[in-house]
């Protein structure tokens, strides 16, 4: 994976901080060109992998990078579910109503695939089936990693219901020729269980940031489990919800061994340069500590 | 180890029962719903013990604790089945239909000294805690107004069709949305005993409304309004937000920031003139599973340490539940008239 992947929340209101920030950013997006225009910048700063919840609008925006040969090196890592479109949709229409509206062809039907794992309750299936539905949208576009939003993995953590992670993880491989990635707002008890069910050194995105802000467990825990080096890990909220300043915050994660990458938003050119270049600079400073401290003297 | 069940796996009790089960003092025995899908799922893919019929549950499981998130017509049986079983029990919102038994309820589980606790989850969230810390030293001087707002996409068209359609069930943006904004107004400010110029108002759905507006009265006379739409689409998910305007100044507080302005310094709370925004990642505590957000964990972890401390004087128990139940009742007699 890139060492910096560049995020989607910025684009759809999504502000840990702030409703007010968040409205302001949907106002900004609001045109699908206004998104393009911000990944043309990252991908000037030399930013090729952007990470986005498949969130109805990106279904659009895909069209744009499958129409102009420019983007052939540009990676996507889908997160799946967009978890707000299936959360209203339980409080409006049920769970059951929600499987209808959501999992592809006639779930009456007993001749499809959807008709066939309703009626016999084959919940495997029926993943099997959301997962295509939310891959549709990315056909033709490099998605070599695939990811479980937070509720989703976190929500199957907590049931103990692990065994759909692993499905999860050996589908994407087989159906979408792609790695599995989970992301978690409780990464030492995911590794644990991951492990348990017999995946190693799986990718996982997690919140790692100097304020200890989503990590849950504290901050310690999550230091040693990184220093582990049992994960591929992506960073995530490194700026906290932006309560750490961003040369602080950076600092901190790009400096930190054990994680292979950093993933972070922005709206402004002089954001996204300014990030992408102290990630660059601190993870040098990091490598040069780590090949002079193996230096015998 | 406490040894606890959940009745209800929609939306809430699922979220509950990854919570729970993550709780390292809970061991989560039984889950019980109606829904053959949903309890087929659990059957085959957990380890809890699953039930259809809850008082099979409690008869056979020996709980020390039960979550309740069933639709709200069906909580008053079964808290009752719940106490008569000796259970602590922590009942989704809204409490009960008919807030004189959900007072009776409050009694009975005070007499029985059993943890009584509803699901208003915004009470444990840091900028609402924060907030009614503020007004409690008295930060704003005289209250003279507030505004108590909540919005979210819930019903955006014109179908409709679970329980949360039917009022009779309790279902509606009253009970659903409003509940959580008239709590939290009783919480901040003081309880709400008068109700004028109600309009509950429909705009996609047949059976139930999908707004609420209205002016309160609180026992100590202030008054203000609620303004609450389910139906709104320019919120991505629900956002409750309250204003206060005193004498001194103005707090605007919702989950995620807390913004206050003041016409002076105030040395001894250490807020300076002018506008000071606190957001929730300083106010927030982590917890040890973090699902849907702090507040959803806290609540849990709070119910199951006063079980374990007997702390009865619970800062979400039945009885203030009941009271915000009470004001449901007096929209919707207020919105007749």
């Amino acid at each position: 994976m890139d060492r910096v992947i560049f995020g989607d929340n910025q684009f759809f209101g999504v502000n840990h901080s702030s409703d007010e920030k968040s409205r302001a950013q949907a106002i900004k997006f609001k045109d699908n060109q206004s998104i393009i225009n911000v990944l043309d910048i990252a991908i000037e700063e030399g930013i090729n992998t952007f990470m986005c919840t498949t969130h109805d609008r990106i279904a659009e925006i895909c069209h744009t990078l499958r129409s102009n040969k420019k983007y052939e090196n540009f990676k996507i890592y889908p997160c799946m579910p967009y978890a707000h479109k299936y959360a209203n949709a339980v409080t409006e229409l049920g769970i059951i109503g929600t499987i209808k509206q959501y999992v592809p062809g006639n779930i009456f039907s007993t001749f499809a695939k959807g008709g066939i794992a309703f009626v016999k309750k084959d919940f495997i299936s029926m993943m099997e089936l959301l997962i295509d539905a939310e891959m549709k949208m990315f056909k033709g576009i490099s998605t070599p990693v695939i990811f479980l939003q937070n509720v989703v993995t976190d929500l199957l953590l907590g049931l103990g219901m692990t065994d759909f992670l692993v499905v999860f993880q050996e589908y994407v491989q087989k159906k979408h020729n792609a790695e599995a990635g989970f992301i978690t707002m409780n990464l030492p008890l995911l590794l644990n269980e991951l492990e348990k069910k017999g995946i190693k050194n799986p990718i996982i995105c997690a919140s790692v940031n100097k304020a200890g802000f989503r990590m849950s467990g504290g901050k310690e825990v999550y230091e040693k489990i990184i220093a582990e080096k049992r994960c591929r890990l992506i960073a995530m909220q490194v700026l906290a919800a932006g309560t750490i300043p961003a040369k602080e915050a950076l600092e901190y994660v790009s400096e930190m061994d054990g994680l292979e990458s950093i993933l972070f938003g922005a709206s402004s050119r002089a954001n996204i340069k300014n990030s992408k270049e102290l990630i660059d600079l601190y993870s040098k400073w990091m490598l040069i500590n780590k090949i002079e401290s193996n230096i015998p003297e | 180890m406490l040894r606890a069940g959940i009745i209800g796996l929609g939306k809430m009790g699922i979220s509950h029962c990854a919570i729970l089960n993550s709780h390292p003092d809970v061991n989560l025995v039984s889950v019980c719903d109606s829904s053959t899908l949903v309890i087929d799922a659990f059957e085959k893919y957990s380890r809890f013990e699953c039930f259809a019929d809850y008082r099979k549950m409690i008869d056979e499981m020996k709980l020390d604790a039960l979550i309740i998130a069933s639709p709200t017509k069906l909580h008053e049986e079964m808290v009752t089945y719940a106490l008569d079983n000796h259970i602590h029990v922590l009942c989704e919102k809204p409490f009960s239909l008919d807030y004189k038994k959900g007072k009776m309820l409050a009694e009975k589980a005070k007499h029985l000294n059993l943890i009584n606790q509803v699901g208003y989850h915004n009470r444990f969230l840091g900028t609402f805690e924060e907030a009614k810390n503020l007004l409690k030293s008295n930060l704003l001087g005289e209250i003279v107004h507030f505004l108590g707002e909540s919005y979210g996409p819930v019903v955006l068209k014109e179908k409709g069709g679970t329980w949360r359609s039917e009022r009779s069930e309790g279902g509606g943006c009253l009970y659903d949305y409003a509940s959580h904004t008239i709590d939290l107004i009783n919480f901040l400010l003081g309880k709400t005993v008068k109700v004028s110029g109600t309009k509950l108002k429909k705009i996609f759905s047949k059976d139930v409304e999908d707004a609420v507006y209205s002016t309160l009265t609180l026992k100590s006379g202030l008054s203000g309004q609620l303004s609450v739409n389910w139906s709104d689409e320019t919120f991505r998910k629900m956002s409750t937000q309250i204003t206060m305007l005193g004498k001194k100044g103005k707090i605007i507080v919702d989950a995620t920031e807390l913004k206050i302005f003041l016409k002076e310094d105030n040395k001894a709370l250490g807020l300076s003139k002018g506008w000071t925004i606190k957001d929730v990642t300083r106010l927030t505590e982590n917890v040890n599973f973090y699902l849907r957000g702090e507040e959803y964990s806290s609540q849990i972890d709070y119910f199951i340490e006063s079980i374990k401390t007997g702390n009865t004087n619970n800062k979400s128990s039945f009885k203030i539940a009941s009271e915000t139940d009470e004001v449901i009742s007096l929209l919707l007699a207020d919105n007749i008239k």
